[in-house]
C-alpha cells in the first residue's frame, strides 16, 4: 500500500518531494501540502516517511512482517543519530526498534564512473555488476547455492 | 503618513457607520466561511474522531492541571513562534507575516470603532501599529511567496505560477499593499490614486474574507488545534502510534542533518 499524508500534520516543507526516488510525492495545488500523486508507482521505500520532520506521512507495512490492521511508524532523531520504529499489531502487541541513521550526505559517495577504468569486453558480458565482487567485500566469485540442495516443492 | 489614521480621513467622505458595517460584514464572512468549510470538509469531525482514537491507546490519564500546562506551553512555544516550521527562513517569514497580520487587523478594528467619526483623534501609536503591521505582512508574505514557497523551492516551479493555494496569501498581500498605497496617496493629497487604491483595498478584503471556504484561511484555526492534540498525545503516551524517544547513546549513528529540500 502506498504512502499517504496526514494533512493536519503536514506543513508543506517539501522534504518528501525532494527525497522520493519515484518522484511521486508532490505538492497539492489546493492546500499546498504534500500528496502522493501516483499511489500505484509507490515503491514503499519509506524514504519520505523517514524524511518527514513532522511525522505526517504513513504507509502500511509489508504483509510479510505484519498482517493487516497494524501500524508502522517511524521517528527520526537527527541529533542522536537514531531512527526508531514502532510496529503495532492488530492484537495490540507492540514492537519497538532503534537503529542508527546510516544516510549519507547529499551528493557524496556517488561513484565517479567517468574517472574509473573502462570495462573490457569480458566484463561487459559478465553477469557481475559494477564493482562486483570487490564492492561486496567478498573475495573471488559470488556465492551460489547448489541446485541439489533445494527442497522439492513450490517456492514463492 | 505613518501617524495618520487613514479611516478618519476617509470618514470625511464616507459615513463612519458604513465603514464599521464593512468591518462587521468581513467578520461575518470569516465565521460563515469557516462553518461552511467545517461542515463540508468534515475536518473537525476527523479531528475529534482522531483524538478519541488516540485516547484509547493512551498509556496514562492526564489531569486537568497537566493538560492546561501542556496547552499553555503549546500556545507559547509551538503556536506563538510556529515551531513546527523548524529553524530557518520559512519560520522567520511566517512569524513576520503572522504578527504583521495580527497587528494590522487589530489596529484596523481599533481605529475604525474607537477613533473614526467619534471626534477623538487616534493616539499616534495606533496608526503606527496599523502601518507597521501592513509592512511586516508585506515583507514576510512577499519573501515567502517569491522565494520560500515549497512549489518554487522544492518543486522548481517558476515564482509566477499561481495556484489555488495562493488565494489566501495573495489576497492578504493585496490587502496590506493596497492599504499602504491608499494611506500614502491619501496623506499626500493625490485623491485620484487614493480612490483607486481604496477600491483595490476594499476588493482585496472582500476576496480575502469572502474566500475563506476556498482558501487556506482556516489553517489559522486548525493548525493550533493540531499542535495541541500532538503535544497532548505525546504526553499521554499514545503519540499517534509513534515510537518513544530513542534511549540511545549520544551520536549513535551518523546523525545527518536535513538539508534544504532543493535537490531537484
Amino acid at each position: 500500500m502506498s504512502t499517504f499524508v496526514y494533512m493536519t500534520r503536514c506543513d508543506g516543507c517539501g522534504h518528501c518531494v525532494d527525497i522520493c526516488p519515484s518522484d511521486i510525492m508532490h505538492i497539492d495545488e489546493n492546500i499546498r501540502r504534500a500528496v502522493n500523486i501516483e499511489p500505484n508507482f509507490c515503491w514503499e521505500c519509506y524514504s519520505c516517511v523517514k524524511a518527514c520532520p513532522n511525522h505526517a506521512i504513513d504507509v502500511r507495512g509489508y504483509a510479510d512482517f505484519a498482517p493487516m490492521g497494524h501500524s508502522v511508524r517511524v521517528r527520526r532523531e537527527e541529533e542522536k543519530g537514531t531512527i526508531s520504529w514502532k510496529i503495532k499489531f492488530r492484537n495490540g502487541t507492540t514492537k519497538d526498534f532503534v537503529s542508527p541513521i546510516t544516510t549519507k550526505p547529499w551528493g557524496k559517495f556517488i561513484p565517479k564512473l567517468a574517472e574509473g577504468e573502462k570495462p573490457n569486453e569480458n566484463e561487459i558480458n559478465s553477469q557481475m555488476l559494477y564493482t562486483e565482487p570487490n564492492g561486496l567485500n567478498i573475495d573471488g566469485k559470488l556465492p551460489s547455492v547448489p541446485k541439489d540442495t533445494f527442497k522439492k516443492g513450490v517456492y514463492y | 503618513m505613518m501617524s495618520i489614521n487613514p479611516f478618519s480621513v476617509l470618514a470625511e467622505t464616507i459615513s463612519p457607520a458604513a465603514i464599521q458595517f464593512f468591518v462587521l460584514a468581513m467578520i461575518a464572512l470569516i465565521i460563515i466561511g469557516t462553518i461552511v468549510q467545517m461542515i463540508h470538509h468534515k475536518n473537525v469531525t476527523y479531528f475529534f474522531n482522531n483524538a478519541k482514537k488516540a485516547k484509547l491507546s493512551a498509556e496514562r490519564e492526564l489531569g486537568a492541571g497537566e493538560k492546561t500546562s501542556i496547552i499553555l506551553k503549546t500556545v507559547v512555544h509551538d503556536i506563538a513562534t510556529t515551531a513546527e516550521l523548524g529553524a530557518g527562513k520559512r519560520r522567520v517569514a511566517h512569524v513576520m507575516g503572522m504578527y504583521g497580520t495580527i497587528l494590522f487587523w487589530v489596529a484596523s478594528v481599533v481605529l475604525v470603532f474607537c477613533y473614526t467619526g467619534t471626534g477623538t483623534a487616534a493616539p499616534t501609536i495606533w496608526p503606527m501599529i496599523w502601518h507597521v503591521g501592513a509592512i511586516m505582512t508585506c515583507v514576510g508574505g512577499y519573501w515567502f511567496w517569491l522565494f520560500l514557497r515549497v512549489d518554487v523551492l522544492a518543486e522548481a516551479h517558476p515564482w509566477y505560477r499561481i495556484i489555488k493555494a495562493d488565494l489566501f496569501v495573495l489576497a492578504l498581500l493585496a490587502c496590506a499593499t493596497t492599504g499602504l498605497a491608499w494611506s500614502y496617496f491619501q496623506s499626500s493629497n493625490s485623491m485620484g490614486l487614493s480612490y483607486l487604491f481604496l477600491i483595490l483595498f476594499i476588493t482585496s478584503n472582500i476576496v480575502l474574507f469572502g474566500g475563506v471556504y476556498w482558501s487556506k484561511f482556516a489553517h489559522m484555526i486548525y493548525k493550533p488545534g493540531a499542535a495541541i492534540q500532538k503535544n497532548l498525545a505525546e504526553a499521554d503516551g499514545s503519540r499517534d502510534n509513534l515510537p518513544p524517544l530513542a534511549d540511545a547513546p549520544k551520536q549513535f549513528g551518523l546523525g545527518i542533518k536535513r538539508e534544504q529540500p532543493k535537490h531537484y
